[in-house]
């Protein structure tokens, strides 16, 4: 039967076929080897990151199991103590470094774009960059852990300890160059992604109509531009101490110790904020979607994040309660790091008058955010316990502090993550997780690491210090480990199943329309998975809930170019439409450029010249990036 | 979903200097984070500096002659710099060229003069913390300045080439002119800090 079509609904259906097919040539991916390593669109780039990042996560449990193995009972002596200190300095780093700042920002790079309606993030080079120069990074760090020059000294590495004097070899070296690796990795990704929020809004979405994940990747951001530099001239320091002798950390000639926990604490606090701020973000997203509102009280949403971001640099010092500070120091910092239960407590609550007001769905997702509210209340109330000296002191390198972090990270961030992966993995993939394997994941997980951590309050309590090889029997510690290491075995396979769930739905889950669970966001506009310009046309924002407003015809705006990558900039407050700038096409140099880094600073562990040496081809690679191509985007006179 | 028309951004420009460009905020993103570098290590001189009875701990001041000259060269240097970004913003291709090239030489002077600049600092990276937190401090604001050369020396070049007549040439001109103001500004604190605290306490 021939289908009825009218001469203008043709015209615009055939012109939108005309659109879809420039766009689909212009915005292409490109083929083979070569094009595969010259990737710059955010999606593929963000997929490459997250993947990484959680086979770092698995690597880093892996290695926790085992801890946890070597613990379960008194006198063990399964792992000797020199692998036991690389053991649990590998899985902090991981933790840190190679999981749960990299995962978040790669969840920005991914989502952001597709949030604020644009086609690409900005400097989309600098992003590939950033991802090779991450995963070099990392594999480096694994490498050296394989050749047994993992290194020994913690995930904080305090000096005298890192220092030449005590370390000796090459292991700390290893770690110190792989916090310059993943540093400069995070902070280009942090430009990148600033700009994108900044400048590449859709027409309209004035800051105060911004999505609040893309708030809380805003802060973040900014965060880690004030942070990270911190921790890299630590790192940087303390190779210099150990490769040629400077004498920041050597108190015998004038240096101090004290310099850098300060350095490392300065970026370290902050830190924490920076892992598990975008969970916020995170949890207010799913929140709304599954309340069928937007969240309660945005503004004041908004002003906690900021505060939160704020706050977190004023704290570091209640890392050092324990190295003898002047009294007034003390107070200050436990005023202040109480009050950071203010912003967090804000927000918890306007999440609750969320539900409250709203019809929840008891989705996979929303079932994460309700652990996440559970289990991150609890880590904030030890928090505020810590944040008073005299308990410090008691507790203070003890289970208790393992116990309080692994609350607030994991509970902070692991809980939104999972619940984030479940929710935007069908608009990634075009496929839904299983729910019922979903909901056995969560609660596993749940289980899992309640079981695992709890008792570990109790342990630091009773006085078992960490980052301890084994311990005897006479302290009576026995039952309370062996609980621990039950529930890091739920725990692991409730990361298993997530695993299962993701390689079993990629293949037969159930397919997703552009916005399976009825969200508000622009990001649910476009199909699922998106096409590689992400919006046929750039999306209008005339309101900060676009899909519930206009469940039918989205506003949208044309006149970009189709022949060659174009963005939309608009104005940094209000978002109204100011310029068609070029966007960057794929191209090799990013990646042969995170080659010349790597090399750099590999060389330079092994000798103080590479620095000099691997300059070369680092500028060699630098200037074949910027060189322009005729027929490139950027070159295209408009 | 139907898309609705309800805006034509055809009429926009394709390019835009300052706040409006893309590439100006991601400048400014780095000197942000190039701030903060200088500011921790600074910050690490000075917690040093308060562990010390007597500052510097060595016989000598770090000399004033070439840095003082460093410093003036520098500032002078802004006035070139701000006419050459000015000049970009108006299209001006020879004038832009004349200034590249002329930034290009001073960046090289400058940075042959802070070779010799370490060498008058007094005091080794290695002999004491204080010495390797002059040589930090210095070594930092060093890396802005050889790669700010690079970058210019590189544009410059650009210039010349086929590549040099397009709209986006400018506004890099511009973006790199704004650079080198940051590298001058930068310097002022850290040139009080090395040469001018010790002497003053």
């Amino acid at each position: 039967m021939a289908t009825e079509v009218t001469f203008p609904r043709d015209e615009t259906t055939r012109a939108e076929a005309a659109t879809h097919e420039w766009l689909s040539r212009t915005w292409a991916t490109p083929q083979g080897l070569i094009g595969w390593l010259s990737e710059v669109d955010h999606k593929i780039v963000g997929r490459r990151s997250l993947i990484t990042a959680v086979a770092f996560f698995a690597l880093g449990g892996l290695l926790a199991l085992t801890m946890r193995v070597q613990l379960a009972k008194p006198d063990n002596n399964l792992i000797g103590p020199d692998l036991y200190n690389q053991l649990f300095s590998m899985h902090g780093s991981t933790m840190m470094f190679l999981f749960a700042v990299p995962v978040m920002q790669a969840l920005g790079v991914y989502l952001v774009p597709l949030m604020v309606g644009t086609r690409a993030i900005a400097f989309p080079r600098l992003n590939a960059f950033a991802f090779w120069v991450y995963l070099f990074g990392g594999v480096m760090l694994y490498v050296a852990f394989a050749l047994n020059i993992g290194p020994d000294t913690g995930w904080f590495s305090y000096v005298p300890l890192s220092g030449p004097q005590y370390s000796s070899g090459k292991r700390v070296d290893f770690w110190a160059q792989m916090i310059t690796f993943t540093e400069l990795s995070s902070l280009a990704i942090a430009v990148s992604t600033i700009c994108t929020i900044f400048k590449q809004r859709a027409p309209g979405m004035s800051l105060q109509k911004m999505p609040l994940f893309v708030w809380a990747l805003l802060v973040t951001n900014f965060m880690v531009c004030f942070a990270m530099p911190a921790v890299m001239i630590a790192s940087t320091y303390l190779l210099l101490d150990r490769s040629i002798a400077t004498q920041f950390f050597n108190p015998a000639e004038g240096g101090d110790p004290l310099l850098w926990q300060h350095l490392f604490w300065f970026f370290g606090h902050p830190e924490v904020y920076i892992i598990f701020i975008p969970g916020l973000g995170i949890v207010s997203a799913i929140t709304a979607t599954f309340s069928g509102r937007p969240v309660v009280a945005y503004p004041l949403m908004v002003l906690s994040l900021l505060a939160t971001g704020f706050l977190a640099f004023g704290l570091w010092v209640h890392h050092m309660f324990a190295t003898g500070l002047p009294r007034l120091g003390d107070s200050f910092y436990t005023a202040a790091s109480a009050m950071i239960a203010l912003p967090s407590g804000i927000q918890i609550f306007c999440w609750i008058a969320t539900m409250w007001e709203g019809r929840i769905r008891f989705t996979t997702p929303m079932l994460f955010v309700i652990g996440f509210v559970v289990v991150f209340v609890l880590g904030g109330l030890t928090g505020v316990m810590l944040a008073s000296v005299p308990m410090d002191l008691q507790v203070h390198d003890t289970y208790f502090v393992v116990a309080h972090f692994h609350y607030v990270l994991i509970g902070g961030a692991v809980f939104p993550l999972l619940g984030g992966f479940y929710y935007w993995f069908p608009k990634m993939t075009g496929r839904l997780l299983s729910e019922r394997l979903g909901k056995w994941n969560f609660w596993l997980f749940f289980i899992g690491f309640n079981v695992t951590f709890f008792p570990m309050h109790i342990l630091g309590l009773e006085g078992m210090p960490r980052r301890v090889y084994t311990y005897s029997a006479q302290l009576g510690w026995g039952s309370m480990n062996l609980l621990a290491t039950t529930g890091a075995f739920v725990l692991a396979i409730g990361v298993l199943l997530f695993l299962v769930n993701v390689a079993r739905s990629l293949r037969s889950g159930q397919r997703a329309a552009a916005n399976p669970w009825g969200a508000s966001g622009l990001e649910w506009a476009t199909d699922s998975p998106p096409p590689n310009y992400n919006f046929a046309h750039i999306p209008v924002a005339e309101t900060s809930e676009p899909l519930w407003d206009h469940p039918h015809e989205l506003p949208v705006a044309h006149g970009l170019r189709l022949d060659r990558r174009e963005l939309l900039l608009t104005s940094v407050g209000e978002a109204s439409p100011d310029l068609r700038e070029p966007s960057a096409d794929p191209s090799i140099w990013p990646f042969l450029a995170a080659l010349a880094a790597t090399f750099l600073f590999i060389l330079s562990i092994f000798t103080p010249w590479g620095l000099y040496i691997g300059a070369v081809p680092v500028a060699i690679t630098l200037i074949g990036w910027f060189w322009p191509r005729p027929g490139e985007s950027i070159e295209r006179e408009g | 979903m139907q898309p609705k028309f309800v805006l034509d951004l055809g009429d926009l420009p394709d390019h835009g200097f300052g706040t409006r460009s893309l590439t100006w905020w991601g400048t400014v993103g780095m000197f942000a984070i190039e701030s903060t570098t200088l500011a921790i290590g600074a910050a690490a001189y000075l917690y040093l500096m308060g562990q010390e009875p007597h500052w510097p701990p060595v016989a000598k001041n770090p000399d004033l002659s070439v840095s003082t000259t460093v410093t003036l060269l520098l500032l002078l240097s802004v006035i070139p710099n701000v006419w050459l970004e000015k000049r970009a913003e108006k299209y001006d291709l020879p004038a832009v060229r004349i200034g590249m090239v002329l930034m290009s030489l001073i960046g090289a002077v400058l940075v042959v003069l802070r070779l010799y600049e370490f060498s008058h600092l007094n005091v080794r990276w290695d002999s004491n913390a204080y010495g390797s937190a002059v040589w930090g401090l210095l070594g930092l604001h060093t890396a802005h300045l050889v790669t700010d050369l690079v970058d210019t020396v590189v544009l410059a070049i650009l210039l010349f080439t086929r590549h040099g007549n397009h709209a986006r040439r400018f506004v890099d001109s511009a973006e790199n002119a704004m650079y080198w103001n940051f590298v001058v500004i930068a310097w002022l604190p850290v040139y009080a800090i090395i040469y001018l605290l010790p002497r003053w306490l």
